[in-house]
């Protein structure tokens, strides 16, 4: 085995920025021995370390590889671009942050891919491991190149560079990929690396029969007249679609269990403990709440065990409890309660990185943060009640009132909302309704503060795959520019309230990207050859070279973003599946350009989206009945019974499945 | 109680920065399950005051730390340990060498320390050359630097900083071209700290650093001003477990 590049490192280090982002060494870090019969993992996030560090998915899968014997797992990050020119001038490559080994040395280099604007250092970083970007330039004994994460549900603009995609959650499919690893070293196992060699082919082959494993290699796209005809797998024994994993019980998977504290300065600087995965709200812009269903409660007392293990082991004095709507987690108020009183005098303070839109969700945020009330941040994502019915976030302008009237009243003083801008069908005047919502909530503070402050930011929206605005043509620059205009003119001169908003530019490059096909792989290989990583950071992104790679690739920028694509059209992303039904998607969006809503299936029938039935797996939810306060969601006061503001979508019940309320127990089972 | 620590920065973790040490010991302390005394306010904070910063990068023998603990809560727990239970928590590379309580009244680590001894390698330079930049700077009577301070251009002579400077002897430096040197400097940290790089920089011909070790930092006695001893020996201290 390679020797460490530490010594080589070490003497470059000195002369970059933040070195400490290089040397591993954090609470938690491990150095794994490799070895024949050992197959050797390199999780990389493609970011720098303070934005990947913290990766929950990442984490999990460096432990349970860890604990396995037949696996090693180590940790890589994006070089910042002053180390990286100096790698580039000495010929280094890019390394482990936890034993200092070439990426080159493991067998799989495995990207977490969590933002479309990472492609281009994805490439980069395979680049630096000495590895051929494109798959089919790789030798037998090269390392494999695997993917996942959100991004992946359309993986099809990075097809080309990539040897296997997992779909979904990764913490058995890890296990699996593995097992086949490990026998393939044994069986043909290369004399030079001890690697998996010989006949890469025929092993991509094999991997592509593991379930939520997709190999773009063995599938062939057809066009016709600029569409896609038809995606069909290469041999006989080739899924014809590959579906998602997902984990039946997140009680299973209690992990991190010793999360890693990292030496120096990272986003999310806490213990992070995941709540629940998947979310039923039905948000139609939402990619996380669709593809992630169903709902899986982590049980209340491994939480509680998860929360006080957690903060004895890392020495954090702040835990978040992570989820797409965290406030919805069953028994909710009391986990907090005791969480607090557990941790007593040691300063412990509980983040709820997503709170819903209502005064009960205050209420929680008030018995958590007794000390530092600084803000508080609630997402109604649209303008108008309209709007909001289209998105099926149906918060009433009451309950953002209410809301904020509460969080005025027990404290706060700055409160950050967050819109979309560009949605489906949207208007002037639900454009115009966001700086009247933020006008409204400054002066509900009035009567609590001499000087309140509210922060509006303002997102240009990118439709997702495998959500029902997959169809839908996105705003272009000109009409997001505009839209954010009429709010900057319209908020001009209102004393207490800051617009902020995102870069209709960088919105278009996630755009190409995010629903885009094979064909634009040379697009982005352009605009990574050209210099183009980082684009995440407003002070590297290129627009103008997104442009010219488009332009010299012979890519419609408005045929892959701005069009808006029918019914019968073969998406990109079609021979892949999320579990959700097409025709169920289809039908929301129709419904939703109808401005009707969708009920949290979490508490009524099943509709059968397909997430459930699909796998024979059902919601694990603790609670019998919605939580208490307001009506995101629903559109209805479910808690007390009230009016219904809302007409809501008459759907076809799906008459096999039960409610999957208190079925914990019963989870993974096939009703 | 005030408590008083030394401790060591090498290795890899030489390369974090002097808030990084900081966040790595508010972390220790917790794990350690040393109660650490909290301010009062708005925003608490943990109690505990560093000397002065290491540049990131520089290693150390002799890194300072103060820490307050709640009285009411330090029942149980055995000082004696209290270096071993928190190496215990530390980084590899980062080790507490020896722990004592100090008076409320004693004067902080910023206030006290007056100077420090470095262990200075340089490379790509050969012994003679290096020995007549030394001599030359030792002989002179002012040292002129150009530093910026607040974005203004300060003129500041280096030279009474400079409380001793030797030279050593050559090194072996891995990928060194021309070989390496190794330097022993006292260099004042009152009424500023003179840094290593402003020294290096200074001579004629400058001095690329390439490894530079803290050995000790000094207080000076304050009733008879040649006497220098450590931090820890500072008037009032008893060793931990001592009591």
């Amino acid at each position: 085995m390679s020797a460490s590049l530490w010594p080589r490192l070490e003497n470059l280090l000195p002369q970059v920025q933040k070195p400490a982002r290089y040397i591993g060494c954090e609470q938690g870090a491990q150095t794994p021995t490799h070895g024949p019969g050992i197959v050797s993992w390199l999780l990389t996030y493609p970011d720098t370390y303070e934005i990947g560090l913290p990766n929950q998915g990442l984490q999990i899968l460096y432990e349970i590889l860890n604990e396995r014997d037949d696996a090693a797992a180590e940790r890589a990050y994006s070089p910042w671009t002053d180390l990286e020119a100096l790698l580039r001038r000495d010929r280094l490559p890019l390394f482990s942050v936890d034993t200092h080994r070439p990426a080159g040395d493991f067998d799989v280099i495995a990207f977490n891919l969590s933002a479309e604007l990472t492609y281009t250092n994805l490439l980069n970083c395979i680049d630096l491991a000495g590895v051929p970007i494109h798959a089919d330039s790789r030798a037998d004994d090269d390392p494999l190149i695997g993917v996942g994460g959100h991004c992946t549900y359309n993986p099809e603009p990075i097809a080309e560079f990539v040897d296997f995609v997992v779909l979904g959650d990764g913490e058995e499919v890890v296990g699996e990929i593995t097992e086949l690893l490990r026998d393939w070293k044994r069986l043909c196992g290369s004399k030079r690396t001890g690697r998996p060699g010989g006949a890469r082919s025929s092993l991509l082959r094999e991997l592509s029969k593991i379930a939520g494993v997709y190999v773009p290699s063995v599938y062939q796209v057809a066009y016709s007249g600029g569409f896609i005809a038809e995606v069909v797998p290469r041999y006989g024994d080739v899924p014809a679609t590959v579906e998602k994993r997902t984990v039946a019980d997140l009680g299973d998977w209690p992990y991190p269990r010793n999360q890693l504290v990292p030496l120096t300065e990272v986003v999310h600087d806490r213990l992070s403990v995941e709540v629940f995965r998947g979310c039923t709200r039905g948000c139609r812009f939402c990619q996380a709440g669709m593809i992630t269903r169903p709902v899986r409660e982590r049980p209340a007392e491994q939480v509680r065990a998860m929360i006080s293990d957690g903060l004895t082991r890392t020495g954090y004095d702040e835990v978040a409890l992570t989820s797409l709507s965290t406030a919805d987690f069953s028994g909710i108020e009391q986990v907090i309660g005791e969480t607090v009183s557990d941790a007593g005098c040691d300063q412990v303070s509980v983040a709820l990185p997503s709170l819903r839109v209502d005064a009960f969700t205050v209420g929680i945020a008030a018995q958590i943060q007794r000390a530092r009330r600084t803000g508080l941040t609630f997402a109604p994502e649209a303008g108008s009640w309209r709007m909001r019915q289209v998105i099926n976030k149906l918060i009433r302008e009451e309950d953002l009132y209410g809301a904020v009237e509460s969080a005025y009243s027990q404290g706060w003083r700055r409160m950050k909302l967050y819109f979309l801008t560009g949605l489906p069908t949207e208007t002037d005047e639900d454009t115009l309704g966001i700086a009247e919502l933020a006008r409204n909530c400054v002066a509900l503070g009035r009567s609590h503060h001499s000087s309140p402050s509210v922060t509006v930011s303002v997102g240009g929206f990118v439709p997702k795959p495998f959500t029902p605005f997959q169809w839908f043509g996105q705003n272009t620059v000109t009409e997001l520019s505009r839209k954010i205009g009429l709010l900057r003119d319209d908020l001009r001169r209102t004393p207490g309230v800051q617009l902020k908003w995102h870069d209709p530019k960088a919105t278009l490059a996630e755009g190409i990207t995010s629903r885009g096909d094979r064909r634009l792989g040379p697009v982005i290989e352009y605009v990574w050859r050209k210099g183009g990583t980082f684009q995440e950071w407003s002070e590297h992104f290129n627009y103008d070279l997104w442009l010219e790679a488009m332009a010299v690739n012979g890519c419609d920028v408005d045929w892959y973003v701005h069009r808006h694509r029918t019914q019968d059209e073969v998406l990109a992303w079609d021979h892949l599946s999320a579990g959700l039904h097409k025709d169920f998607l289809w039908q929301d969006w129709r419904d939703s350009l109808n401005e009707l809503g969708l009920e949290d299936c979490r508490w009524i029938p099943c509709y059968d989206c397909g997430a459930c039935t699909g796998y024979g797996i059902e919601h694990v939810v603790a609670s019998a009945s919605p939580p208490a306060g307001g009506s995101q969601g629903t559109g209805v006061d479910l808690s007390g019974g009230g009016a219904v503001p809302v007409v809501l979508a008459q759907r076809h019940r799906h008459s096999g499945a039960r409610n999957g309320v208190g079925t914990r127990r019963g989870a993974g089972v096939a009703s | 109680m005030r408590v008083r620590i030394c401790f060591t920065k090498h290795g890899k973790v030489r390369f974090t920065s002097h808030r990084d040490v900081a966040r790595i010991f508010q972390r220790a302390l917790r794990r350690a399950g040393l109660p650490v005394a909290y301010s009062q306010g708005f925003s608490p904070r943990p109690k505990i005051a560093f000397g002065l910063a290491l540049s990131t990068g520089h290693s150390s023998d002799a890194e300072y730390l103060d820490i307050d603990l709640d009285p009411e809560r330090i029942n149980g727990i055995e000082m004696g340990d209290l270096p071993a239970r928190l190496t215990n928590e530390l980084p590899q590379g980062m080790a507490v060498t020896a722990a004592v309580a100090v008076d409320r009244q004693t004067a902080s680590l910023q206030q006290a320390v007056t100077s420090c001894t470095w262990q200075i390698d340089v490379v790509d330079i050969d012994a003679d050359t290096v020995a007549s930049a030394v001599a030359r700077a030792l002989a002179a009577e002012s040292l002129v630097a150009t530093r910026e301070r607040k974005g203004r251009k300060v003129v500041d002579d280096l030279r009474p900083g400079v409380l001793s400077l030797d030279v050593e002897g050559p090194i072996e430096a891995e990928q060194a071209n021309g070989g390496g040197v190794r330097l022993i400097a006292e260099l004042a940290t009152q009424p500023r700290a003179l840094r290593v790089s402003e020294l290096l920089g200074a001579l004629d011909p400058p001095l690329i650093e390439h490894r530079v070790l803290r050995l000790h930092q000094w207080t000076m006695n304050e009733t008879d001003d040649r006497q220098r001893s450590s931090p820890l020996d500072a008037a009032s201290s008893t060793p931990v477990g001592a009591t």
